[in-house]
């Protein structure tokens, strides 16, 4: 009872309000060696300290006391907030394509509860529908909660189930499904979900939102608007991430869950296909195809999930004077596949050979990637690179780092055979080694040299 | 008889009451029942801004720009979980901002594609000190908190802003004034443009730590208003610790009639535009409630009360800079007869409101509007009859025309009915923006408190009792106990402004004290002398007040008076790296002795008298003192000097 009365507080402070019987909701009265302070009392986070009490003042902004400047307190009345989302029917119209959303636990559309700072996430078909009533002009919305983690928790358990959640849905008949998640691990789950979910006759699109979608300029509207229009409209039945193009509200891009990576920390525009160009921009009008070749939707539900998943499997990030008892060890915690991560077309310096030899003969399973993200593993341009292929590390073409952690571990949750193994790595499920990297594939522009800023100037970022 | 609009705007003008504010007195605002409050801000000096790490007050050109980006402003759910109304038909509009971006003075934070870097400290030390100074009780602990905004003036739809303070006190010469809170601040965009559907801000300004004021409304007259906010600005100054010069320092202001309701006269730069603001804006709510008084009498049913439109663009087609696929809809508004042409303002009218409304929140351009009140009409009488006769229009109603493209024309007709409804219940609580005339227009809908939520991505900041004594200890004097000073020195009340505004008040002191010359002469010194002088002379660059201070003592050491200084002030401003001496040389100073100079007089007499046969003393006089003013002043003090001839 006691924490519910004094949500947060602790130490000193839920001592002063105890002592004062003032309680959390309450109004309170302060007086201070700083002064009067009068407004609502409000549930304090757990990691502050315990020397504050906040509150609420009547001009709607939060304070702290100084709980060492308290001279007495009063409650004078009491409102113990009550937030609820407000929800609206979500409007059936005949002719428009039956959608279903995912939740995963991303906050996708959320409020945020003004009182506490927690995220309230909007969910339910009526909730979304309040807080964007746009998507009732694009499809028919249902939606189910699969489970709710942060994405940094997204992990193999949730990815199997996501699978097989895919699977039945495609079953019971449905023209496209949207996955609403966390932006962290989105391109994590969008290759798990390629590999596990083959034939697919309809579009997957996983959708987040890198600003959260209490803030008038959120991201989350529009691309929840985008990726309803391409699960619904769209003719790509491929596992994709639909988030913003440039960091302007202006176009979105469907990337291929394998070669799709977040390449920056807070920015909207931060999911990137690499090596590749996207498959196709979306804007609330329209969906242009950028690739040509991709899998078309089709009328059947001959899907075909392929849910396996080992978690023994482990990637290693190289650096310079890498000591080879690392690979021991993982070796000896009963790892049995390792991707490395390595420099330039694919490298570990020498001191790693023996460890790799022992592991190649207990039968590690071990692939080669690049720490420089865009290029391809090329490892017979020097010896070191030819040695470690001798010594069992086979290279993965230009397949994305993740992409090949998340490959191997669904491909070792099915064959232990070592040939069988390096057959299915290196056979592409949907691109995630492409044969050819085009022109427009690597493109990193240097601030500073005048045509690049001219364009940056010209087109909005 | 036909309804002339020209006499019933001067009629209803009339029963307003409205006077020019040289004729109002207290006994006419008590009437009205003026009430004003404010809202100071004021930008803080420091080199970065609040968040971030860009230089903090170097602006650019409207063109001199990186990149640009768009966003789009989406309302979010209150606290009590509605949308505001006019938020989302805002948003129905789909205005476009447009953000320009100069590499020199933002970064990603201020486009919200990077989340805040820990405070400013020092920003947020130079506002405590003006907290302190504000007598105000200072917080515990500091929380950020999100301001929503969703005109676009800052990118991430909100601003991020804490409360330092609490109920403090002002005591102004004439009376008390009380303080609501202090905050500090990120300020805003500044709009480049704002046409149509398209919004056009710059990020230079954006950022830059500002801190705000807020008082309670207890200003009872318009002057009152300005010599609090006059008041407040000094205060600020006093500490050193904040920009001056165009736009860093601008006000809210409050007000509000007996009846009426809080409106926000928003961003007023100078504070000499106060009072004839505060003075329109009073007598506008007047007239509001006598609309509505007036509305209530004709119409027999308020509640169930609608507009309804039509479309003519058959019947109207001769409209100026009408274009092809705009549409044109003609209004009824029920029973409004006489209610748009009623006075409103010095050369508005209530159908003024509407279309103020109608550009923010349809976008929808003037001329874009025609009504059937105006003192002169772009349509004919016959035209009029047309649209009269097609609405089905009854004598007592009026009729407004728009003619905009057809996706606006829906959000014009709600925008058009809602203002009218407001018509019938009072004064709506609205922003307005203000004009060097007096006059204000509608800016936006006056947001509520609920939208202040806390800032996820800061943690509160903790103010102990030491750090707060140490900063105690270097506050400057009160404003008004420096007030009190130049009271008792017998300063003439017309230098105080150009004193405190300046903050020189520091500087006089130590004049005073340090070098003991007399301290009326000093601020009489500074208040005509130097005030001209810096007007009048264009320096490299700001001039400090400081070398004021060594020419005074410099003058003292080598024997000269003082009234070489104000010879000296045009050198000493235009050439700041000028050292004194070189200044008198440029000038021809030679130093002379006073028996040097009362050797001259006998002389002098003698050239005078030449030839006359009546010598009047006091034209002898004169002509004396003109021939040694040029060698005397600095060597002997003219007065003396007077005495002797």
């Amino acid at each position: 009872m006691d924490n519910d009365i004094f949500q947060g507080y602790k130490g000193e402070a839920l001592e002063l309000l105890k002592k004062y019987k003032v309680r959390v909701w309450g109004a309170v009265s302060a007086e201070t060696t700083r002064g009067s302070f009068e407004g609502t009392v409000l549930p304090r986070s757990e990691n502050d300290d315990d020397k504050h009490i906040v509150i609420k003042i009547i001009t709607g902004y939060n304070i702290g006391i100084d709980t060492r400047t308290i001279l007495s307190m009063k409650e004078t009345g009491y409102k113990k907030a009550n937030y609820k989302i407000p929800e609206k029917d979500f409007p059936y119209t005949k002719g428009l394509p039956k959608v279903k959303l995912f939740g995963t636990g991303g906050t996708i559309a959320s409020r945020l509860d003004y009182r506490t700072g927690a995220v309230i996430p909007a969910f339910s078909p009526g909730e979304l529908y309040g807080a964007v009533p746009e998507l009732a002009d694009i499809c028919n919305l249902e939606t189910e909660k699969i489970f709710a983690v942060f994405s940094e928790n997204m992990g193999p358990k949730q990815y199997l189930a996501l699978a097989k959640a895919i699977g039945k849905e495609i079953k019971k008949g449905v023209d496209g499904i949207v996955i609403g998640h966390g932006t962290d691990t989105l391109h994590h789950t969008g290759a798990a979900l390629t590999f596990m979910c083959q034939n697919l006759p309809i579009p997957i699109i996983l959708v987040g939102s890198q600003r959260s979608s209490d803030r008038p300029s959120s991201d989350a509207a529009l691309n929840l608007m985008h990726a309803m229009k391409a699960a619904g409209q769209s003719d790509m039945a491929e596992v994709q991430v639909c988030m913003f193009g440039p960091t302007s509200d202006e176009y979105g891009l469907l990337h291929k869950g394998t070669r799709v990576r977040k390449m920056h920390s807070s920015y909207r525009s931060t999911f990137r296909t690499i090596g590749d160009t996207p498959l196709a921009r979306i804007n609330r009008e329209e969906i242009i195809p950028i690739k040509k070749n991709y899998n078309k939707r089709r009328n059947d539900k001959n899907v075909n999930i392929l849910p396996y998943f080992s978690d023994k499997v482990t990637m290693l990030y190289y650096y310079p004077g890498m000591a080879p008892d690392t690979i021991d060890a993982l070796v000896d915690s009963g790892y049995k596949g390792i991707i490395f991560v390595g420099t330039g077309l694919g490298h570990v310096n020498k001191e790693l050979y023996p460890a790799i030899e022992r592991a190649h003969e207990k039968g590690i399973h071990m692939f080669m990637t690049l720490q420089t993200i865009w290029g391809y593993v090329h490892m017979f341009v020097y010896d070191t690179g030819r040695d470690m292929m001798a010594k069992g590390i086979i290279p993965a073409g230009n397949m994305l780092p993740e992409v090949a952690w998340v490959k191997l571990s669904w491909v070792l949750g099915q064959t232990d055979d070592p040939e069988e193994v390096k057959k299915l790595m290196l056979t592409p499920v949907n691109d995630e080694i492409t044969l050819r990297e085009p022109y427009n594939g690597y493109l990193v522009y240097q601030g500073g040299v005048p045509e690049v800023d001219e364009f940056i100037k010209d087109v909005h970022k | 008889m036909s309804f002339n609009s020209k006499s019933n705007y001067e009629i209803s003008k009339k029963k307003v009451g409205y006077v020019p504010r040289i004729d109002a007195t207290q006994e006419t605002y008590d009437a009205l029942g003026f009430m004003s409050g404010l809202e100071v801000h004021q930008q803080l000096l420091t080199s970065e801004k609040l968040f971030c790490h860009c230089p903090a007050g170097i602006f650019h050109e409207h063109d001199d720009y990186n990149a640009e980006l768009i966003r789009h402003m989406r309302p979010t759910l209150s606290e009590l979980g509605e949308y505001d109304g006019t938020a989302l038909m805002e948003f129905k509009t789909r205005k476009e901002i447009v953000y320009r971006i100069n590499n020199e003075n933002a970064c990603t934070y201020e486009i919200d594609d990077t989340p805040p870097f820990p405070i400013n400290v020092d920003a947020l030390e130079k506002a405590l000190e003006i907290s302190l100074l504000s007598k105000l009780n200072i917080v515990g602990e500091v929380h950020i908190t999100r301001k929503q905004y969703l005109d676009g003036s800052i990118p991430a739809g909100f601003q991020r802003t804490a409360i330092l303070g609490v109920e403090g006190e002002l005591e102004l010469p004439s009376k008390k004034i009380r303080l609501i809170q202090l905050s500090i601040e990120e300020d805003s965009c500044r709009e480049i443009s704002d046409v149509g559907h398209v919004r056009v801000y710059k990020t230079d300004r954006l950022g830059m730590p500002l801190i705000e004021t807020v008082t309670y409304p207890d200003f009872k007259n318009p002057d009152e208003v300005k010599d609090g906010c006059d008041y407040i600005r000094f205060l600020n100054r006093s500490t050193g610790n904040v920009r001056t010069g165009m736009g860093a320092g601008r006000q809210d202001v409050n007000v509000s009639c007996r009846g009426g309701s809080r409106v926000e006269i928003k961003g007023v730069a100078h504070t000499k535009w106060i009072p004839e603001l505060t003075h329109n804006e009073v007598f506008r709510q007047w007239a509001l409630l006598q609309i509505r008084d007036m509305l209530s009498a004709n119409l027999n049913n308020i509640k169930g009360w609608k507009v309804s439109s039509v479309g003519v663009k058959d019947i109207l087609s001769i409209l100026p800079e009408l274009e092809e696929k705009e549409t044109i809809i003609a209004i009824n508004l029920p029973g409004f007869k006489g209610a748009l042409s009623y006075f409103t303002q010095p050369g508005q009218m209530f159908a003024d409101e509407i279309s103020t409304r109608l550009k923010v929140i349809a976008c929808i351009e003037k001329p874009n509007m025609a009504h059937s009140e105006e003192f002169e009409s772009i349509l004919s009488e016959k035209h009029w009859k047309l649209v009269q006769t097609r609405l089905k229009a009854s004598k007592e109603d009026s009729q407004i025309i728009i003619w905009a493209n057809e996706d606006d024309i829906s959000t014009a007709i709600e925008t058009v009915e809602e203002r009218c409804k407001l018509a019938l219940t009072g004064v709506p609580n609205e922003t307005r923006k203000s004009f060097e005339d007096g006059t204000t227009i509608f800016e936006r809908v006056l947001p509520g408190a609920d939208r202040m939520y806390p800032d996820t991505d800061s943690a509160p900041i903790p103010l102990d009792d030491n750090y707060l004594n140490n900063l105690n200890k270097n506050l400057p004097t009160d404003v008004i106990d420096n007030y009190k000073i130049l009271k008792e020195w017998g300063v003439n009340e017309e230098v105080y402004t150009y004193i405190f505004s300046k903050n020189l008040f520091p500087i006089i002191t130590k004049i005073v004290d340090k070098i003991g010359v007399n301290p009326k002469y000093v601020c009489a010194f500074f208040g005509h002398e130097v005030k001209f002088a810096v007007g009048h002379y264009q320096g490299p660059e700001q001039f400090n007040f400081e070398r004021i201070f060594k020419l005074f003592k410099y003058l003292k050491s080598k024997g000269i008076t003082f009234e070489l200084a104000e010879k000296m002030l045009p050198e000493l401003i235009m050439h700041p790296q000028m050292d004194f001496e070189s200044i008198l040389t440029s000038m021809n100073f030679k130093k002379y002795s006073k028996k040097e100079i009362l050797s001259k007089l006998p002389l002098l007499n003698e050239k005078f008298s030449e030839g006359k046969e009546i010598i009047s003393n006091i034209k002898r006089k004169n002509w004396v003192m003109g021939k040694l003013r040029n060698i005397a002043i600095g060597n002997i003090e003219l007065t003396d000097l007077s005495k002797e001839v």
